[in-house]
């Protein structure tokens, strides 16, 4: 029996997969740029307290609106706050709402998308009304209803975050579930006897994750400006707390007469969703085969 | 050979190919449209036909992959159609399926260790310590080496990667395995390998083949008896050389005649279809083939659709001209 197998010989072992998306992504200056940015931004956000040279809060009435100069890089505010301080305060604020509500939908999204995918009929249509009704309305439109009913606070906004991204996560699971769940693969684990939580967690899911974790970074940058859109709008941190939007929404009746006031918190946003993008187009061009090795 | 394992009934798969508002089917592909057939124990028993023809659908009800919307399946004398689902997977274990395509039937994520095991651990056939060496053996026996175990299958050839899918069929020791074309997606070379290992495995471990293809040479190989599908229906059913001989369905015939031959001195006659096969949407209530009969009798598609009928002892064919 197994004497022809001399002439069928397997391939060279090619390179770990994981290898082979990072070098792909290495090759993308600008992904790589991002993913320089971002892991700054994370070491800035875990080391704040070690990095702000002046208390965020304090607030000195004698020093306000004071142009950037050596003593503060960014200049102070109209409470003559530290703009500088107050900025690397922020990052992990807007990070962290950012990481956790994406945490939040994906794992909602995923569930939901999975059951209406896989099980389809009944089950699909009413999941995903409700999530055309949820995508129906501005996200952020339903994000301030949502806080309106939940109160102000850092944690009422991941929720109310999390919550509206949640529809985006459930139809793409459930669109790539779809393609895959009449897969030969997938039937093969059904002839083989497997109970349908294994087959969608063992055999459909890892198959879906490559779009997942593209969307998820995509997703990072939105959550990061509904955040500061939040914070603007009066609906994120309770002051004196730092945050990007907030910082922007006080600061915005000196557009004209302090200007750094708006610029150095903005550029921070502009500076964390431009990063967070560039990196998820990389990764989206790394895990696709087909663009993998032009 | 007298032992009955399977005995298909009357079955049906009826797929709704146009619904209304509500849902509601109005009009109806019928794939399988009351098919009737045994499968003895230890035969390899052969479907032919064209593409579309629904024998792939007979192969998929068998193992449970769709719900047959009538008639019923006895395996072993258990009407496999009555079981609830969880009843129904404790028969994973007895019937298997290799697929047609073995680049879309191995999950791309997994070792191939790990896919030959995972029937033997979900079936719990064996304790977690004597999983490997079964693995071992099962990799020996479709002659694979017991390395490729912690390779992926993108790092395998068509011919390797379907030996992995019939490792994984045998790992649950089945009683039937459905062979749903499995070599139609391989080179010719690795064709005929791949149907010699069938061919051993089938004497090694006692094994019953419903082998599905659609030509007539792949399935001479292997096959005891073999059925002729047309249209969802089951047409003519023999044992091998009685058929390859005696074709008695014109449909036979004329797919007997599209065997290429090598021996250029042999004149054969071609018997050349005309006309598509039709579509199995709503099909007519006479002979389905009617359409495309070249001994077509004037009442053909005055009469009702034609039974199977046994002819001579062990060959049945479906056709008006032998009533």
């Amino acid at each position: 029996m197994s004497e022809q197998n001399g002439q069928e010989q397997v391939l060279e072992k090619p390179e770990s997969q994981l290898k082979e998306i990072w070098y792909s992504l290495c090759r993308n200056k600008g992904a790589l740029i991002a993913l320089g940015i971002i892991v700054f931004l994370i070491f800035v956000a875990i080391f704040r307290d070690f990095l702000m040279p002046y208390d965020p809060n304090y607030s000195d009435m004698g020093k306000a609106f004071q142009r950037p100069n050596s003593e503060h890089w960014f200049g102070t505010d109209q409470l003559g706050r530290d703009i500088f301080s107050r900025i690397i305060y922020g990052t992990r604020i807007s990070l962290s709402v950012g990481l956790i509500a994406v945490t939040f939908a994906l794992t909602v999204g995923t569930v939901l998308g999975s059951i209406a995918g896989y099980f389809g009929g009944k089950v699909d249509t009413v999941i995903m009304r409700c999530m055309d009704m949820m995508l129906a309305v501005p996200s952020i439109l339903l994000a301030i209803t949502f806080m309106a009913a939940l109160g102000k606070g850092i944690d009422k906004a991941i929720i109310a975050i999390g919550l509206v991204s949640i529809p985006e996560y459930a139809r793409i699971v459930r669109g790539s579930i779809l393609s895959i769940k009449e897969s030969d693969y997938v039937q093969a684990a059904k002839v083989i006897g497997n109970n349908d939580m294994t087959i969608i967690f063992k055999h459909i899911l890892p198959n879906v994750l490559s779009s997942l974790i593209v969307r998820a970074t995509l997703g990072i940058s939105t959550a990061v400006l509904d955040t500061a859109a939040l914070g603007f709008l009066g609906l994120g941190v309770q002051p004196p707390i730092a945050e990007w939007g907030d910082m922007l929404g006080r600061a915005r009746g000196f557009i004209f007469s302090a200007p750094y006031t708006l610029i150095f918190p903005g550029m921070a946003i502009s500076l964390t969703v431009l990063a967070f993008n560039m990196l998820g187009d990389g990764l989206r061009d790394a895990l696709d085969p087909k663009s993998r090795n032009k | 050979m007298a032992e009955v394992l399977v005995e298909v009934k009357n079955l049906s798969k009826h797929f709704a190919a146009e619904t209304d508002f509500l849902g509601r089917p109005t009009s109806v592909l019928k794939a399988v449209d009351n098919l009737s057939l045994t499968i003895y124990k230890q035969e390899a028993l052969g479907l032919v036909g064209e593409s579309g023809c629904g024998k792939t659908t007979v192969g998929k009800l068998i193992t449970n992959l769709y719900q047959p919307t009538n008639g019923t399946i006895l395996f072993e004398g258990k009407d496999l159609t009555k079981l609830s689902a969880k009843e129904r997977r404790s028969y994973a274990r007895d019937i298997q399926l290799i697929f047609q395509d073995p680049y879309a039937s191995l999950n791309p994520r997994m070792t191939v260790g790990d896919i030959i095991a995972e029937p033997i651990k979900i079936n719990k056939l064996l304790p977690a310590n004597k999983v490997e060496e079964r693995v071992n053996y099962l990799l020996n026996c479709v002659g694979l080496a017991n390395h490729h175990r912690n390779r992926y299958p993108h790092e395998f050839s068509g011919g390797q990667r379907q030996r992995v899918g019939i490792a994984r069929a045998l790992a649950v020791e089945p009683k039937l395995i459905v062979c749903d074309e499995p070599v139609s997606a391989l080179d010719v070379s690795i064709q005929a390998q791949v149907l010699n290992l069938l061919d051993d495995l089938k004497d090694e471990f006692g094994l019953t083949y419903l082998f599905i293809a659609h030509g007539l040479n792949v399935v001479k190989h292997i096959s005891d008896r073999v059925g002729v599908m047309y249209l969802g229906q089951l047409v003519e059913l023999a044992d091998k050389e009685e058929l390859y001989q005696n074709p008695m369905h014109p449909y036979t015939k004329a797919l007997l005649s599209a065997i290429p031959n090598i021996d250029p001195t042999v004149k054969k006659q071609r018997i050349i279809l005309s006309g598509d096969v039709p579509s199995p949407i709503d099909p007519p209530d006479y002979c389905h083939f009617c359409g495309r009969c070249y001994q077509k009798k004037d009442n053909c598609d005055a009469l009702a659709s034609p039974q199977l009928k046994e002819v001579k002892p062990g060959h049945f064919v479906a056709c008006h001209l032998y009533e």
